[in-house]
C-alpha cells in the first residue's frame, strides 16, 4: 500500500501528518516513510533511528569534447531546456538545467558529449523499530527535483520490508515534482486548511489528481480557523474529507519542538484513527 | 562599439526591460554606423525553462561589444556572457533606451 500525503498549498501540514499517521501506524505495522521534498525536506527533523545508509547520489550530464566537436549544432537544438546551447565555436552545458534525457550524447555524430555523473544530493535510510525512513535532500543549487525523487523512490523499491506500508511526505505545489512523488501512489491524502489560499490551490492539487487518475480524499488541517467554503467544495465536488485536525496551540509547540503530536493532543489522534480507519476498511487489513 | 540593450520596445524612447533572459526586444545601435537595429526575443521569455542560456545565444550571435541592461543577468546567463566576452553594464531599470545609452556615457552604470 502507498500512500502519499501531497498538497496545493505549502505549509498546511503535509510533514505533520505524514510524521505523525507513520509513527501511530508503526505502533503495531510495518512502516516506510519517504521525505520526497527533495527541496526542502523537513520530515527528518522529527525521526531519530539507526543509520541504515547515508550516501551521495549523482545525476548524468553531457560533457563537451572540444577536440571531437564538429559544431554541427545538433545537440542545441535537440535540448528542449536550452541546457546545452552553441556560442560560437563554443559548446556550453548547463548542469543544472540539464534533465539527463541523453539526446544530445545519443544524437552527436561524433561522441563529443560523453555522460558523465555529477553529484545532486544525498540519500538517506534512518531506522528505528518498525519504523524505517527514507530521504532524498537536494544539494543547494540545483534546479531539476525529479532525478533525485526517482532514485529515491527507486531505493523504496528496492529496500522496502516486505509488507511495509509506504507512506510519502510530498512535495508542495502541482508541478513536476508532485507528479513524480504521487504518479504510483495507490491513494492520495491532499492536505489543505480552512482559507482562501488553501481552497484555491486545493482545486489545483485536485484537478491534478484528476488528469494522472488517482484516488484521494482530503485532510482539512486547522480546522476552526477560517471559513467552511473547503468543506462547501468538498460536498459539491463530492470528495471524501477524511478528517478535520482542530486549530490547536499545543501542536504547534510539539511540532516547533520536533515530536509527534498524537500522544499528547486527542484531538488530533482521533483525526489520525479516523484516517486509518477509513484507510482499513476501504483498502482491507491486509493491504495494509 | 556595438551596444545592445535589452528594452520593452524598438527605438530609442522604448523603456528598458529590466530583465535578461526574457527581455522583449534588444535594440543594438552600431556607433561606428549610427545604425539601430532590433531583434525580437518574446519566444523565448515563454520558455519554461532555461531563458537565460536561450538568450544569451541570441545576444551573442547580434555580435555586441557592450550589453546595457537592467537588473542584470541570473546565474546561467551570466556565465554564458562571461564565455562570450561581452562587457555587461546594469542598474539602466525605469529609463528609455535614449537614457539607458547616455547613462552609460557618463559612467552611471554598474559593470559585472
Amino acid at each position: 500500500m502507498r500512500i502519499v500525503i501531497a498538497s496545493g498549498k505549502g505549509g498546511t501540514g503535509k510533514t505533520t501528518l505524514a510524521v505523525n499517521l507513520a509513527y501511530l501506524l508503526a505502533e503495531s505495522r510495518q512502516v516506510i516513510l519517504a521525505d520526497l521534498d527533495v527541496e526542502e525536506p523537513n520530515a527528518g527533523l522529527f525521526i531519530r533511528g539507526d543509520q541504515v545508509l547515508h550516501e551521495d547520489r549523482y545525476k548524468m550530464i553531457p560533457q563537451w569534447k572540444e577536440d571531437a566537436c564538429t559544431l554541427c549544432g545538433i545537440c542545441q537544438g535537440v535540448c528542449q531546456f536550452h541546457a546545452v546551447i552553441q556560442l560560437g565555436t563554443m559548446i556550453m552545458v548547463f548542469p543544472e538545467l540539464c534533465h539527463s534525457c541523453h539526446a544530445c550524447s545519443g544524437l552527436c555524430p561524433e561522441s563529443a558529449l560523453p555522460m558523465v555523473p555529477k553529484k545532486m544530493g544525498t540519500l538517506t535510510h534512518l531506522r528505528t523499530g518498525n519504523l524505517d525512513f527514507v530521504e532524498g535532500r537536494l544539494d543547494i543549487g540545483e534546479e531539476q527535483a525529479v532525478p533525485l525523487i526517482r532514485q529515491t523512490k527507486q531505493y523504496l523499491d528496492d529496500h522496502s520490508p516486505d509488507g511495509a506500508i509506504r507512506l510519502v511526505d510530498a512535495p508542495p505545489g502541482t508541478t513536476c515534482p508532485v507528479i513524480e512523488a504521487t504518479r504510483d501512489a495507490d491513494f492520495v491524502i491532499l492536505v489543505t486548511e480552512p482559507t482562501p489560499f488553501g481552497l484555491h490551490d486545493l482545486k489545483l492539487a485536485v484537478l491534478t489528481m484528476r488528469e494522472i487518475r488517482k484516488s484521494f480524499g482530503v485532510v482539512l488541517n486547522r480546522y476552526g480557523t477560517g471559513n467552511d467554503d473547503v468543506l462547501d467544495y468538498c460536498r459539491e465536488e463530492n470528495i471524501r474529507v477524511l478528517a478535520r485536525i482542530p486549530h490547536d496551540r499545543k501542536i504547534a509547540e510539539l511540532y516547533s519542538a520536533g515530536k509527534p503530536v498524537y500522544q499528547d493532543v486527542p484531538e488530533a489522534r482521533r483525526s489520525l484513527d479516523e484516517i486509518v480507519s477509513w484507510l482499513d476498511e476501504t483498502w482491507g487489513k491486509k493491504a495494509l | 562599439m556595438r551596444i545592445a540593450f535589452t528594452t520593452r520596445g524598438t527605438d530609442w524612447d522604448a523603456m528598458m526591460d529590466p530583465r535578461f533572459g526574457r527581455t522583449e526586444f534588444f535594440l543594438v545601435f552600431d556607433e561606428k554606423t549610427g545604425v539601430l537595429t532590433h531583434f525580437d526575443n518574446r519566444e523565448t521569455g515563454n520558455e519554461a525553462h532555461g531563458a537565460g542560456p536561450k538568450t544569451a545565444q541570441h545576444l551573442f550571435n547580434l555580435n555586441p561589444d557592450i550589453l546595457i541592461t537592467g537588473n542584470g543577468p541570473g546565474g546561467n546567463a551570466a556565465s554564458a556572457l562571461e564565455k562570450s566576452g561581452i562587457m555587461v553594464y546594469y542598474g539602466a531599470n525605469e529609463m528609455t533606451v535614449r537614457e539607458a545609452y547616455e547613462a552609460y556615457k557618463n559612467d552611471e552604470l554598474s559593470t559585472v
